[in-house]
């Protein structure tokens, strides 16, 4: 059973890779101004059908040192805390070449909750900490890949916490402390 | 407004008696008593507060009481407070608690002592402000709980003698101040409802005597039989206001110029900030990781926390032997330490200087060179602990007074900021001139092995074992060398400066 998941799951990606070179990597790669369009596509966004609002996602830099902004098309959502979970969705879903996402790869969204204060408490997947290749700067970019998503995207959240698998922890591989919400820092952004 | 009304409610003025110093890391196993102050329109009230662990926890039924709550077990351990219809779901060693189908973090679960249930006394301002009707601002640091909209400055006093005898007063939120001056003393009214203030010790002098709390919202200043003339002025500052007095004896008040009263606050520079330190005396070396935490693994299968042990061991040896400083290594071999247990070793120790080894990694292979990084606080954090402490002279339980140095435990870091970045800035031009800088040779951060550090603490991250041609320079004996002889001259240049420095 779940070989044939994996096998039918690969087959998709094969095709949608295979698509997305076709109809947007080719002509990027052998058009003239290959640079410049990485930071308005959206190439690995699949076409969903219904109402979208424009985000901006967070995606490691070409320097490997601070995060680049990229405005994309997120899904829309009723309210805050959806609307909190499409960008979270969007922005933790698997990227594409030249995109590099900091967060680790299979991190699942569990839950989000926003208190009144406009707290947003993020609660992952153990992949989070567990595909993580540690370092204070990959860890840094993790963070504030998610915390600058939800506040630069959403005026209603003033902070972030990281849960992992419905807890409260310490860090993600031993650096940036996570026992208290992270305000907005675009010092992380180029 | 009935402000007026409300603050002759108050029977005394809030000293914020913090004994949060008292017992520090090691006195944390056990349990203390200590209270929390609730100040409200219809006055004041203590609640016991317990200190488990380092965790300060209030019984539920206190709760309950004081806020008019209910609360019943349910199945499965559970249990339900709740508050004019809205509840907030608690499960026992879970700690979270459920408010709505939304869920909140608490830094501990609820426990258990005997019949009674304790929680964390985040609890109040993480859930219960959530569902309660008037607002809950919860002052960690003073043990203070105020409800409601009344207005309750955090004022700090620094005190510096001499003549003229200088008294600088901080309220956070601006709050205004009249000054006037009776028979023997100085009076300080604050317009407020009540204060929040730790008045600092004064040795008397023949300009001052004594610093007092006289009631709810006043301040006095006892003057000595030296004292001449006095001036004051305010001046707002980002977040606070800051009025400065200036009690002089009658010749300094010919000889001082009348333009130099308002003193500007004081440039970041090493010297001028926190206690003058005399010389350095024991360096903590923390070499990162250790154990089952490998920390990054580079494609060569260099390991980060070998790497960082083996450096550490390198500079205790070269600092130690030519320099006659200790250095403490907060690991001797492979194993892991928390990172709070490894700022509580460098503060037991009275380390005065903190340095945390690590090496890098990015999701890009091209991320290359050494940074070092020092602590960043969040802006609510910061302006909690920001006010120096400094010393206190405080109650003991036999009677008596004691002087106490406090230290919020995990915000000790704050108040050496200036000199932590001060620090990074040395390190950053020794490393320099031997190795390869990142491109962001300084960097700020929320991390965690420094927040606790009470004395001057940075990260070192020497350099990216996520880049193959880094991993192989990084575990030569050359570039080894370079970052043990950076560190060594950081350390000398750092004493020379703070030495030099104090006036």
């Amino acid at each position: 059973m779940m070989r044939r998941v994996l096998v039918i799951g690969g087959f998709v990606a094969i095709t949608l890779v295979l698509g997305w070179v076709l109809l947007v990597g080719l002509p990027r790669w052998y058009g003239p101004s290959a640079k410049k369009a990485t930071a308005d596509a959206a190439p690995s966004v699949p076409v969903v059908a219904g109402r979208k609002i424009k985000a901006r996602l967070f995606y490691v830099a070409e320097d490997g040192t601070r995060l680049t902004g990229v405005e994309r098309e997120v899904a829309y959502g009723e309210g805050t805390v959806e609307q909190a979970r499409r960008v979270i969705e969007a922005q933790i879903a698997s990227s594409a070449e030249p995109l590099v996402s900091a967060v680790p790869p299979g991190t699942k969204l569990r839950a989000l909750f926003i208190t009144e204060r406009g707290e947003a408490f993020v609660d992952f997947s153990t992949e989070l900490t567990a595909g993580h290749s540690g370092g204070s700067m990959s860890e840094l970019l993790t963070v504030y890949t998610i915390v600058d998503a939800l506040t630069a995207n959403l005026p209603a959240v003033m902070a972030v916490q990281l849960l992992v698998d419905g807890k409260q922890i310490e860090t993600l591989a031993g650096h940036v402390d996570l026992r208290r919400p992270l305000a907005r820092n675009l010092a992380w952004v180029q | 407004m009935n402000a007026l009304r409300v603050s002759r409610v108050f029977p005394a003025l809030v000293v914020a008696a913090v004994l949060f110093g008292l017992g520090g890391p090691a006195g944390g196993q056990g349990s203390a008593q200590s209270t929390l102050t609730i100040l409200s329109k219809d006055g004041r009230r203590a609640l016991p507060l317990n200190v488990i662990n380092d965790q300060e926890l209030v019984f539920l039924d206190d709760l309950a009481s004081a806020f008019q709550l209910t609360v019943r077990e349910e199945t499965l351990g559970a249990f339900t407070v709740a508050y004019k219809g809205r509840t907030i779901l608690l499960t026992p060693d879970q700690p979270l608690v459920s408010i709505g189908g939304r869920l909140v973090s608490l830094p501990a679960p609820p426990t258990r002592s005997g019949r009674r249930w304790l929680v964390p006394v985040e609890f109040i301002n993480r859930a219960l402000a959530l569902v309660y009707d008037a607002r809950l601002d919860l002052r960690k640091t003073s043990r203070l709980l105020v409800v409601g909209d009344l207005r309750v400055p955090r004022v700090t006093i620094r005190y510096e003698g001499g003549d003229p005898a200088r008294i600088t007063i901080d309220s956070i939120p601006r709050t205004n101040a009249t000054i006037s001056q009776e028979s023997n003393s100085l009076a300080i009214k604050f317009d407020a409802d009540a204060l929040e203030v730790t008045v600092p010790p004064v040795q008397p002098q023949p300009l001052v005597q004594a610093i007092r709390a006289v009631d709810p919202v006043s301040l006095a200043v006892d003057l000595g039989p030296r004292f001449g003339a006095f001036r004051a002025s305010t001046q707002p500052l980002e977040t606070s206001s800051r009025l400065t007095i200036d009690v002089m004896s009658a010749q300094t008040e010919q000889q001082t110029p009348v333009a130099a009263a308002p003193a500007p606050p004081p440039p970041p520079d090493l010297s001028a900030l926190g206690q003058p330190v005399s010389a350095i005396r024991t360096v903590a070396i923390d070499p990162g990781h250790g154990g089952q935490d490998e920390g990054v693994k580079g494609a060569g299968g260099m390991k980060e926390k070998d790497l960082t042990l083996a450096v550490a061991r390198r500079i205790k040896a070269a600092i130690e032997s030519r320099l006659g400083i200790r250095v403490l290594l907060t690991r001797e071999d492979d194993r892991n330490v928390s990172l709070e247990g490894r700022a509580a070793l460098a503060n037991n120790n009275k380390a005065d200087l903190f340095i945390s080894l690590h090496a890098n990694a990015s999701f890009r292979k091209s991320a290359a060179g050494a940074s070092i990084l020092y602590a960043a606080f969040d802006g609510d954090a910061e302006q909690t602990a920001r006010a120096p402490l400094g010393s206190e002279r405080l109650p003991t339980f036999g009677g008596g007074l004691r002087d106490v140095d406090l230290v919020l435990w995990d915000l000790a870091q704050i108040r050496h900021l200036d000199r932590s970045i001060g620090l990074a800035t040395i390190l950053a031009d020794q490393f320099r001139e031997r190795i390869p800088l990142s491109i962001h040779p300084i960097d700020r951060a929320a991390l965690g092995v420094l927040e606790s550090a009470n004395m001057p603490a940075v990260l070192v991250e020497m350099g990216y074992l996520s880049n193959p041609e880094q991993e192989k320079q990084m575990a030569g004996a050359p570039f080894q060398d370079n970052v043990v002889s950076a560190v060594y001259d950081a350390v000398l240049k750092f004493r020379d400066l703070l030495g030099g420095g104090t006036q």
